[in-house]
């Protein structure tokens, strides 16, 4: 079987992200890096093989900016084996419909048996992907998964919902987002980063795999960024710095705010 | 004509609370735009006795499917079905995680614009405008859409059900086909609760443990700070899936609402679905070692520190000045 993983480069998490004013856009001018939450994707693809399913491959997919290479690097180096980049300046401010249309495309042109993604984005925070890319490839989906069991072309798998804990049996092929509760994701030998860079990559512009143009980017979205405004005023709180170096000052001072405040 | 649908969300026949309160926002809505306010349910038995409480929180409509409850893209069918045969613009939910994903499943099939973690909804030149806070609630966006129409993912707890709008609920049965990849994913148990039933919602402090604890046995920290304050423990979902803590004492999202005089947060970052579950807790304290978490935008205390060192001591300072 063939399992696409959908990655994204995103603001490292170091970075303080902000909107540039004047484009609406997320500010991604600072350093860089493979959202985390994808790497939980990434290793439940490689456990799915490790499980002694016949996988025949793991392709890396994303969206983005040149820069999104190295967002496919570090893919390759976590396990993915070949990768797929779609970059084209038509997709540039591309919204949640526009992004996942566009992934579809991408992905259809790949015919996987198993799509896998990671909860969230980290910039955009959306949870809305891959049931979007679900339902343009006409594939059962499952977000927030925290177990994956694989028999046959059957999947069995759970997550947490409004109510408790659910168990659900999706057949192949499907789109399944998975939790970061998942696994831990290893860290790559050395051999795996040098070795990454060396992995086939395809580069795609959306001509190559049918995407209309007119769907796409900041003319084909469907919501558009009127305002940008400052969340409410609030008082901000107190805060005690390096704590370690004083933990009996600190919690002094802890207690004292209890007291304060009529809580012991 | 500009109406509003809402998914209504349920399970063994109760409605959840914030599909209701979706509903009467958009009654209210529905209103100002000039046209109607209806709900949606898919499931095996909803009575007609049992609807009648959609009409009375502001459905002047109620589409009735039988189909399977609680996977997401049956209801994506229902509801696309629905919209296109009345003419509807805008779809809206309460929120969570079914929310997010029937939503998302709409707008693949509709090509609409999706809107998720809303807070607030306006009516702005015959449109819906929606209000969304980004980037870790650090800026408010307002965010239209330029197609027919929109779906909208709701905050979880942003908009309050209202009980007295007492519109005419009349109930119509719709026959959905379902396509067969809807059918594929199914469900095989529904809301397990996973581990002990302990009560978090009733305590006016409670302690909560995220993943910064580290490890499971860790929560004895938690414990005897909670037992030195006279509280209760309380924790994340990242620390319930992996199993650390029942499933009954997870604030959040896809846990409960808690708004106690003390939250004492151990180790947590402050994750927005976290937040939503305890942003009305009276007093805020988080220890946390890193100075950028989240968490500190909304505590009162927050302190940069290893949570090992210091919560040992504090739950002793505490015995001590309660014995004094
Ligand atoms: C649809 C959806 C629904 C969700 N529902 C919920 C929900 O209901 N409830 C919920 O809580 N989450 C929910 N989440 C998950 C949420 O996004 C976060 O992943 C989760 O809240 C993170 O939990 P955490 O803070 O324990 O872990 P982390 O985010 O990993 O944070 C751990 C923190 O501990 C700190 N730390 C580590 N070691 C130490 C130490 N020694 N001393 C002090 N601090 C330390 C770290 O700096 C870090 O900030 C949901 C997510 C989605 C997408
Ligand atoms: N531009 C993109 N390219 C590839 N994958 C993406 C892209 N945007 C989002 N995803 C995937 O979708 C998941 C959910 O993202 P989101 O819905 O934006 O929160 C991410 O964890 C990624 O796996």
């Amino acid at each position: 079987m063939k399992i696409a993983v959908l990655v994204k480069e995103v603001p490292d998490a170091a970075v303080e992200k902000r909107l540039d004013p004047n484009t609406k856009r997320i500010d991604r001018s600072g350093e860089k890096n493979l959202n985390p939450f994808d790497t939980h994707a990434i290793e439940a693809a490689v456990q799915i093989r490790e499980g002694g399913a016949q996988v025949d491959e793991i392709v890396a997919v994303t969206m983005g900016p040149e820069s999104a290479s190295n967002a496919l690097n570090k893919a390759a180096s976590l396990g993915a084996d070949r990768s797929v980049q779609l970059t084209d300046d038509a997709l540039a401010g591309s919204d949640v419909w526009a992004t996942g249309y566009a992934l579809a495309k991408t992905l259809e042109a790949e015919a996987p048996d198993l799509v896998l993604l990671g909860q969230q984005s980290d910039d955009g925070e959306n949870y809305t992907i891959g049931a979007v890319v679900a339902d343009h490839l006409k594939m059962p989906s499952l977000t927030q998964v925290i177990d994956l069991k694989l028999d046959g072309d059957t999947l069995t798998l759970e997550r947490q919902a409004e109510y408790g804990y659910d168990t659900v049996k999706v057949t192949l092929p499907a789109v399944i987002s998975v939790g970061d509760a998942i696994n831990e994701p290893r860290y790559p030998s050395l051999k795996a980063i040098m070795g990454a860079k060396k992995k086939p990559r395809d580069t795609k512009a959306i001509g190559d795999v049918g995407i209309d143009a007119g769907e796409v980017g900041e003319a084909g979205s469907k919501t558009t960024v009127l305002a940008i405004n400052p969340p409410p005023a609030k008082e901000s709180g107190e805060l005690i710095e390096n704590a370690d170096d004083d933990v009996d000052g600190t919690v002094e001072r802890i207690v004292a705010f209890l007291d304060e405040r009529k809580l012991i | 004509m500009a109406g509003i649908i809402v998914y209504v969300l349920s399970k063994d026949g109760q409605f959840n609370k914030n599909s209701l309160g979706a509903l009467s926002q958009a009654s209210k809505l529905a209103g100002e735009l000039g046209g109607e306010a209806s709900a949606i349910v898919v499931g095996e038995s909803f009575s007609d006795d049992a609807l009648s409480t959609l009409g009375a929180h502001g459905a002047a409509k109620v589409y009735r499917v039988n189909g399977p409850e609680g996977t997401s893209q049956p209801a994506v069918d229902a509801l696309a079905k629905v919209i296109t045969d009345n003419g509807i613009s805008y779809a809206l939910f309460g929120g969570g995680l079914l929310g997010l994903e029937i939503g998302a499943g709409l707008t693949a099939r509709l090509g609409w614009g999706i809107t998720a973690e809303a807070t607030g909804i306006k009516v702005d030149g015959g449109k819906l405008v929606v209000e969304r806070p980004v980037l870790q609630d650090s800026a408010i966006v307002d965010v239209g859409y330029t197609g027919d129409g929109g779906v909208i993912v709701g905050r979880l707890n942003s908009f309050e059900p209202d009980a007295s709008i007492g519109a005419a609920g009349a109930i119509e049965d719709v026959t959905v086909d379902f396509n067969d990849y809807s059918l594929r994913a199914e469900l095989v148990t529904r809301g397990e609760q996973r581990g002990a039933d302990v009560n978090i919602e009733d305590a006016d402090i409670l302690v909560a443990g995220g993943r910064g604890l580290g490890e499971a046995a860790n929560f004895s920290l938690a414990d005897d700070l909670a037992g030195s304050l006279g509280g209760a423990v309380a924790a994340t979902r990242a620390v319930v899936d992996a199993g650390w803590f029942p499933y009954a004492g997870q604030i959040g999202q896809t846990g409960k609402t808690v708004a106690p005089k003390l939250y004492l947060a151990l180790g947590i970052s402050g994750a927005i679905q976290h937040k939503v579950g305890m942003q009305a807790s009276e007093n805020v304290v988080a220890i946390n070692k890193d100075p950028n978490a989240p968490i500190f935008e909304f505590s009162d205390l927050g302190v940069v520190g290893d949570l090992h060192k210091i919560a040992p001591k504090l739950a002793e300072a505490i015995k001590a000045k309660k014995g004094a």
